[in-house]
């Protein structure tokens, strides 16, 4: 296949670049190894848009984190994605701490951020009733919001596909095409891509596409974050997102309540050398609830219902990679999205396009850097029961009355939204992409009741056999045999 | 808007026997409301027998036990919605659906509830009912509740949701499976695949005892030889796409991993039986009051709730051992939500407390607050903290005198147990009933 532009890697970084690039007269073409987008650190984030204070004045990612923030709003309105605006504090418990506070409220003025404010311990509390008492100072940032990371990242996949963008998933890149010193392509599991420019947003693999050139060297240092969810009765035990004083090693253990309205804590920060070890552990989850104790004392270990682990990759230099490959032609990398990636992924693309554009004059390859004449900005948004006042819901059921028919009874999630996410502009072909678009499973039965239901409804969407429905893809289907067929074979002397 | 006497939330073995009941009692405008494709509940996936002794006396199948009340309701033309998602119900008459603005407020209602839900057929639906049946039944609890680290791989199911599978869907999720919790559902399952052609390699099981009813250790583990590893937990579960393996570990006296006891067993699925969880979703959102032991409403001795005109009984109200129990409760709460719409009920001046003491888990009901003459006694069931032999069930009032006291060889957690108050023993009580479970000869209970 062939094209103008390749994108590597499906995270919000990847899928942000693939929508603004397809406002352009270009034939975009993003691969993605994973069975859906937002599988790597896309998903398993604290689903945070930062104000921006944290980082020095004059890092990139400072930078980028301000510039997107404000954007925000009119980007989720457009994509349909849930996003609120609800204000952070980093909390101080002692003078020390204070001094930090102080830091980071000047590092943000410097950055041009507004409202930052040190609030007294009497302010704090009249903010957050549950915080631990024994805090004095806190800094308040109204500019700070939370957002679900992975609708954000298929909504922005959504948007690129329905401007002509197309996303490949199960498409594993294996190799570079090189031709004197030019990047010319890549080879992947699915055959040989080509394009004009390659552009390497593989996130936590980032390292591994870009240092296919002998020139830039991307070292990576991995570190894993591991986070529970508690139920939804737990929703309000606190109004915005909760910080501690950070350390130099990262922002510390965090609690906040999520657009769906779960509260959230973590993430812990534990060296890994394993990108693909997602595993959570008795002891990291335990520190990271003594660590949100410390914020609110009365939080429980009752009603988490949910317990998983996201990895972070920091580049030696502590900053994002956003630049063109000195050593391979026509690659640009874009490395080292550690937090505020999620929050900065906005200018990121916005950035990616500048150098395109400066690049391309450079080079002068055959790409058409022009406006779309028909380019649509928005999602039409998806009818869903759960933000829908129950007396509205009427008129969805009136148009469609698979509406009426609740398959997950915790979430209270339609079998006409199911369907409608798997015939999405990025499909949802496994139980966890139904999840992540719809929220069945996402309750406190965690699919117990939903997932036979789920699955039958992917099973006659996707006119495939109940068999072959799987988890996450590839490997990891749920079913193995019509039952008396593995009794049969293990009777005739057959393994299954 | 459809008028009702009585709705019941809830068409499994609770609801089926209270739809019955209800008939049976010249209740005239009965509706059960089913969110699941047809009646019955649970009992549908349950194939295996042992339904029934105490009800029918007879042994029955699941579906074979739920079929004997589902041909009478067809039959007796009582009306029921299946595929029909109850979402709130409201004791304030203006909250409707035409009525937008109104919240689910506090303002009681004397006569009437309002239920909303929705199906294919009618949309949303607004009900009113003179009096309401919680029959909800309970949810499995999951790997996530109860925090076993590891990756999230395919091949974790909860063992109901693995018996769905397999016996209403026809399809086997495992081959190679490590049961967690020997629950009875557990325990019933390892059996299933067993029976499928899979391979249990054992059955977990954190306390030094068994949680499942003794007939079913037998006739599901034993009699398979399927090993049932007591104080053993899984501390890791492995595998990126598919469950690859589990690490189990044995556990000492305060259900901690012992170091050093731990093992690699290579599996590919994993079923947790790890309790079960009344749904009070519903409940809540009405206001009931809910017991933090039971998980499921507060109620008096005839299954009403702390919002008058709301009964509950089944599952939804505390987890039952047998189905018959569930039945014989649903018939409880019926009849008194006949007097109740007769206006028949009268108070007595003083409810009386059941105090669980020592070694006693819970009391079903949790308070007595009728006067009632013809009334011959009183059932209250209950459950024990943990296993004893040769004890003795005491009963007492309020001033610690024995009111009455029953010996028994062996009490278990697993097993639910009735004790029946009769006419004499309310004679000394004023405001309060304790049951303690004790050793034979240990009896210091006596205060004074």
């Amino acid at each position: 296949m062939k094209c103008d532009i390749l994108i590597i890697g499906g995270g919000v970084v990847g899928t942000a670049i693939a929508r603004e690039l397809s406002r352009y007269n270009l034939e975009i073409v993003l691969l993605e190894k994973e069975d859906d987008v937002a599988m790597g650190s896309s998903k398993a984030n604290s689903g945070i848009v930062h104000a921006g204070y944290n980082s020095p004045a004059d890092t990139l990612k400072a930078r980028l984190n301000v510039k997107a923030n404000p954007q925000f709003d009119k980007l989720c309105a457009d994509l349909d994605v849930p996003f609120k605006r609800i204000g952070s504090l980093v909390i101080a418990f002692n003078e020390d701490e204070l001094k930090q506070l102080k830091w980071e409220k000047e590092n943000g003025e410097k950055l041009g951020i507004k409202g930052l404010k040190i609030l007294s311990r009497d302010e704090l509390l009249e903010k957050e009733p549950n915080l631990n008492p024994k805090a004095k100072y806190g800094l308040y940032a109204p500019s700070a919001g939370i957002v679900s990371s992975y609708e954000l990242t298929i909504a922005l996949a959504d948007n690129a596909v329905i401007n002509g963008g197309k996303v490949m998933l199960e498409t594993e890149v294996r190799d570079i095409i090189e031709e004197k010193g030019r990047i010319q392509g890549v080879k992947t599991n699915t055959g040989d891509f080509y394009a004009s420019y390659v552009i390497n947003a593989a996130g936590l693999f980032a390292d591994e596409i870009a240092n296919y050139s002998n020139d830039t060297k991307i070292e990576y240092s991995l570190r894993k974050g591991e986070y529970h969810l508690y139920d939804k009765n737990w929703g309000n035990f606190v109004t915005h997102i909760l910080f501690p004083t950070p350390s130099k090693v990262s922002k510390g253990i965090l609690i906040t309540p999520t657009v769906h309205g779960n509260l959230m804590i973590g993430p812990n920060a534990e060296e890994t050398k394993d990108k693909k070890d997602l595993s959570t552990s008795k002891v990291a989850l335990n520190e990271v609830f003594e660590s949100a104790k410390k914020l609110v004392p009365d939080l429980k270990r009752l009603d988490i219902i949910n317990s998983f682990s996201g990895i972070r990759a920091k580049e030696k230099s502590n900053d994002f990679i956003i630049a063109a490959s000195k050593g391979l032609e026509g690659l640009i990398n874009v490395a080292g999205i550690q937090s505020p990636g999620l929050s900065a992924a906005p200018a990121i693309a916005e950035m990616l396009l500048d150098i395109l554009h400066e690049y391309n004059h450079e080079l002068k390859r055959d790409i058409d850097l022009s406006f779309k004449k028909n380019f649509k900005e928005t999602l039409t948004p998806k009818k869903r029961l759960y933000r829908t006042d129950y007396y509205n819901w009427q008129e969805i059921i009136a148009e469609n009355p698979d509406f009426a028919e609740i398959v997950c009874r915790c979430e209270k999630v339609s079998k006409g939204e199911i369907i409608h996410a798997i015939n999405r502009p990025v499909p949802a072909t496994s139980i966890d992409a139904v999840k992540r678009r719809t929220r069945t499973g996402t309750g406190r039965c965690q699919g117990g009741f939903c997932q036979p239901r789920v699955l039958e409804i992917l099973a006659k969407e996707l006119n495939i056999s109940p068999l072959k429905v799987s988890k996450k893809g590839k490997g990891s289907c749920l079913l193995f045999a019509r039952t008396k067929e593995m009794l049969l074979s293990k009777m005739a002397g057959e393994k299954l | 808007m459809k008028n009702y006497q009585l709705v019941i939330i809830g068409g499994g073995p609770a609801g089926l026997a209270a739809a019955l009941k209800a008939k049976e009692n010249g209740l005239k405008k009965i509706l059960v409301l089913e969110r699941d494709r047809y009646l019955g509940g649970i009992l549908q996936q349950c194939i295996h027998n042992g339904f029934g002794l105490e009800y029918f006396k007879e042994e029955l199948t699941g579906p074979e036990y739920a079929s004997r009340f589902i041909e009478k309701i067809k039959t007796q033309d009582i009306e029921y919605k299946t595929e029909t998602m109850v979402i709130g119900i409201s004791n304030n008459e203006n909250w409707s659906l035409d009525n937008k603005k109104t919240n689910k407020s506090n303002i009681e209602n004397k006569d009437f509830k309002n239920i909303i839900a929705i199906n294919r057929e009618d949309g949303l639906l607004n009900i009113k009912a003179n009096a309401v049946i919680l029959a909800m039944g309970c949810r499995e609890r999951t790997r996530e509740a109860i925090r076993i680290p590891g990756t999230r791989p395919a091949g974790v199911f909860s063992a109901g949701t693995a018996q769905r599978y397999i016996n209403i869907e026809g399809y086997m999720p495992g081959k190679d499976v490590i049961v967690l919790g020997s629950g009875d559902i557990g325990m019933i399952m390892a059996r299933r695949m067993t029976l499928e052609g899979a391979e249990v390699k054992a059955v977990l099981e954190i306390m030094p005892y068994s949680s499942g009813l003794m007939r079913n250790k037998v006739q599901c583990l034993d009699d398979f030889d399927i090993p049932l590893k007591l104080s053993h937990t899984i501390t890791e579960i492995k595998g990126k796409d598919r469950v690859e393996s589990v690490i189990i570990s044995e556990v000492d006296e305060n259900l901690n991993p012992i170091d050093g006891a731990d093992e690699d067993i290579e599996c590919d699925t994993i079923l947790f039986s790890v309790g079960l969880i009344p749904e009070n979703e519903l409940s809540r959102d009405l206001g009931v009051k809910i017991d933090k032991i039971t998980n499921g409403p507060v109620v008096d001795e005839y299954r009403m709730t702390s919002i008058k005109g709301v009964f509950a009984c089944g599952n939804v109200l505390h987890v039952h051992d047998l189905v018959d129990y569930v039945s014989t409760e649903a018939e409880i709460a019926v009849n008194a939500a006949e007097k109740y719409i007769n206006k028949e009920l009268k108070e007595r001046e003083n409810p009386i407390d059941l105090i669980p003491e020592k070694n006693v888990q819970y009391i079903v009901p949790q308070y007595i607050k009728y006067h009632d003459l013809n009334r011959k006694f009183v059932n209250l069931f209950f459950r024990v903290e943990k296993p004893l032999n040769n004890v003795n069930i005491l009963i007492l009032d309020q001033d610690n005198n024995l009111i009455n006291s029953y010996k028994k060889d062996i009490v278990h957690p697993s097993e639910m147990l009735k004790i029946v108050l009769t006419k004499k023993d309310f004679k000394k009580v004023l405001d309060k009933i304790r049951i303690s479970v004790i050793k034979e000869g240990s009896e210091s209970f006596v205060s004074n």
